[in-house]
């Protein structure tokens, strides 16, 4: 039996959103055609980005619909600084997601951007104080904020709220990585104080394939694609209809659901966490406490096993067929040491027995009890 | 038997896991990411661990049916291989970086790694036979097809390592016949390039990139009396028996061909000579070690000092500190650095690292 408890890197489609997918894609009409299956495909468009809106608590015409996460968070932060004239720094916390470290880069080594690097706290939370400092140093040249939501890896949870504060202070536009967030914990726009924040489908139960960048009214982003001008001459590409219904589904199940999916799935966290930390000795939680309300999110258990390697046990518990992960991005199958451990102030040596746990909507009890049953071999290799 | 089988990507690991699998293991597939700057697409019929190569290896292993996974040996690898490789030319030795790999990464660090995670053996795609009589003494033994036969960089491994290793193509009688198999069962890589030279040395240039790493140390080319007859541009960069690029601005004066004689890296000199003083006739090292039980005193052999070289008839002793080999007839052109096989038939009975050697002359 295999056992899937990986759902931070993708969890599986909600039987509705995959309905929903399959009647769409079956029918014709480019939402940009003038004729009635045009107009007909248009407002199956329009109909899931108000639902999708709804969801994220945003007015529809705020949602600009992206292939993912990772176009999100490229076209908000690239989009924000091309647009930014003449601000040119970069505002980033520490053990952000790659795509945002990549873009970043980028920025730095060949648009004259800066980076100005935040410290997180040993749970890679980004202290409000911190950020109202950098910025206040920075002066007027601060052309972006970006943040996590909630961290991917770690399941620590910003005070997103304080940091909007903060960037609107000092009127600086703030992105919004939320995409480990949404679906997980309440993710409202309106209320956040973001200019622009990020999504994926597949996170909440939704396609792979298609993602949201929500640009408010008054954020300058300039596009990275370039064609029919479509998705208010942000993101040009005939809008994926079927995919965004399905999102849409997805989007507004996963919120419907959330409070009492986030009591069942931290039970199962719970559980798993109890019978880790007792059958690994020396087992660490990494990122925020799971037992303070609102400090991380619901489905994420982290930790880290003194002398172990994560790729080893990720290895045995593959073998037991439960899937985890290490937590860390890989580059062509090899594990790195996260950067967000090491960020956190991780030692190399123990970030290197690193292990990632995540639960979603279709997690069971039994899936927990195939993990518990897996711990003692772990063990024995890590006495080994 | 829980077996790791280690795929490069290339066609002869493909077909060795798969073998391991037809004769009822459980197989699971491991590609080693060995270069700390992985390049991403693969360049001819050189290097081993590009990023497609890794891609290969994972389809193959897809075709099989075994879990498959990646493992980073690559720091091990530049300090257990590459920086060996260059510490020995530094030191005026001639390194086999392939034997050393086998030694220190396939069957030492990643046999470890497969042990301590309930694995019994470690399969690879080398040729050679590993047998095993009736009180379960194992022995390693030539392939059977003699052109392909990589026993001699699995010379290093010891008894116990032995015991835990896989050569599925051992007896396959030609390389045609795996290329065949894995046309037949489907594999990408059926039609893929065998990979030659030294893997991390992607463009074949030895000494271009010994020469990047060591910089720049000219210095003199001597003759066997001690005259200059030419310079070099730095001694470690040279190999006993090298002919090629010594570009000597003094011919001999009997206008035969002259060869790298010896390379003494504390004076940063090259010595050259005729051909027939590179004949060896005596070769001794200090770091030796046997496939199986430690052998008699003295016993007759037949040594081979390269991959691809001949097996010479021999006289070999073992004492408390040295092994000292004899060859019925000389050995042309042997390093300190080199590794020296010993062969009983096609049994491998060990190796010796040669740390001096005795020409024929010098003996007499």
């Amino acid at each position: 039996m295999a056992v899937y408890l990986d759902h931070a890197a993708g969890t599986p489609m909600r039987p509705a959103a995959a309905a929903a997918l399959a009647e769409a894609a079956a029918r014709a009409g480019n939402p940009s055609s003038v004729h009635r299956h045009g107009q007909a495909a248009r407002a199956v468009l329009e109909e899931a980005r108000e639902r999708l809106a709804a969801a994220l608590d945003c007015d529809p015409l705020e949602v600009v619909l992206t292939s993912g996460g990772t176009e999100s968070v490229n076209l908000a932060i690239t989009g924000a600084y091309r647009a930014a004239r003449g601000r040119t720094d970069l505002v980033v916390p520490g053990g952000e997601h790659a795509a945002t470290v990549e873009a970043v880069d980028a920025l730095v080594a060949s648009e004259g951007a800066r980076l100005v690097p935040l410290p997180v706290d040993a749970d890679a939370r980004l202290d409000p104080a911190v950020l109202a400092a950098a910025l206040a140093d920075a002066r007027g040249s601060a052309a972006l904020v970006t943040a996590l939501w909630a961290n991917n890896e770690v399941g620590t949870i910003n005070p997103v709220r304080e940091l909007g504060d903060v960037a609107a202070e000092a009127g600086v536009p703030l992105h919004l990585d939320a995409v480990a967030a949404f679906g997980a914990i309440p993710v409202s726009f309106r209320t956040s104080g973001a200019a622009l924040l990020s999504v994926s489908a597949h996170k909440v139960g939704g396609p792979v394939g298609i993602g949201a960048l929500v640009v408010g009214r008054g954020a300058a982003v300039a596009p990275l694609l370039h064609g029919g001008g479509q998705e208010r001459g942000l993101r040009s590409g005939t809008p994926p209809t079927a995919l965004a219904v399905a999102f849409a589904v997805a989007a507004e199940e996963a919120v419907a659901t959330l409070a009492e999916e986030a009591r069942r799935e931290a039970r199962l966290r719970d559980r798993a966490l109890a019978g880790m930390t007792a059958a690994l000795p020396g087992a660490i939680v990494r990122g925020a406490d799971p037992g303070r309300p609102g400090a991380r999110l619901p489905n994420n258990l982290h930790v880290t096993v003194p002398g172990a390697d994560g790729e080893d046990l990720l290895l045995l518990l593959d073998a037991a067929g439960v899937s985890v992960s290490t937590g860390s991005a890989c580059l062509a199958g090899v594990a790195r040491i996260s950067p967000v451990l090491l960020a956190m102030g991780v030692p190399v040596e123990e970030a290197r027995g690193a292990l990632r746990i995540t639960f979603g909507h279709s997690s069971a009890e039994a899936d927990v009890d195939a993990l518990l049953a897996a711990l003692p071999r772990l063990a024995a290799a890590v006495r080994s | 038997m829980k077996v790791l089988a280690a795929m490069s990507g290339g066609v002869d690991s493909a077909v060795a896991a798969a073998r391991a699998v037809d004769a009822g293991h459980d197989v699971t597939g491991v590609h080693l990411a060995l270069s700390r700057s992985r390049g991403t697409l693969r360049t001819g019929s050189r290097g081993c661990c590009t990023i497609e190569d890794a891609m290969d290896a994972r389809r193959t292993a897809d075709m099989i049916g075994i879990p498959f996974y990646v493992w980073d040996f690559s720091d091990r690898f530049a300090e257990a291989v590459v920086d060996d490789f260059v510490a020995e030319y530094t030191a005026g030795r001639t390194p086999n970086p392939c034997l050393r790999c086998n030694e220190r990464i396939k069957f030492a660090a990643l046999l470890d790694k497969a042990l301590a995670l309930g694995f019994d053996a470690v399969c690879t795609g080398h040729y050679a036979v590993v047998t095993t009589d009736a009180e379960g003494r194992r022995e390693l033994h030539r392939a059977s097809d003699e052109a392909k036969d990589q026993s001699y960089v699995l010379g290093v491994l010891t008894a116990e390592q032995l015991a835990h290793a896989m050569f599925p193509l051992g007896a396959t009688p030609s390389k045609a016949i795996v290329r065949a198999e894995a046309e037949r069962r489907g594999f990408r890589v059926a039609a893929k390039p065998d990979s030659h030279d030294i893997c991390f040395i992607p463009d074949g240039d030895t000494r271009g990139w010994l020469a990047d790493r060591l910089g720049s140390a000219p210095g003199p080319v001597v003759d066997t009396t001690g005259v200059e007859v030419g310079r070099h541009e730095g001694a470690a960069a040279y190999t006993v028996g090298q002919r090629r690029g010594l570009s000597l601005s003094r011919p001999a004066p009997d206008g035969r061909p002259r060869f790298v004689l010896e390379v003494k890296p504390a004076s940063n000199t090259v010595v050259v000579g005729p051909r027939e003083a590179l004949a060896i006739g005596e070769l001794r090292g200090s770091r030796w070690s046997w496939t199986g039980e430690r052998p008699p005193t003295e016993f007759r052999c037949a040594v081979q000092v390269r991959a691809h070289a001949d097996p010479v008839p021999a006289l070999a002793r073992v004492s408390a500190d040295a092994v000292v080999v004899r060859p019925d007839e000389p050995i042309m052109g042997l390093a300190p650095g080199q590794s020296a096989v010993l062969y009983a038939g096609t049994r491998v009975l060990g190796q010796v690292t040669v740390d001096r050697t005795v020409s024929v002359p010098a003996l007499a």
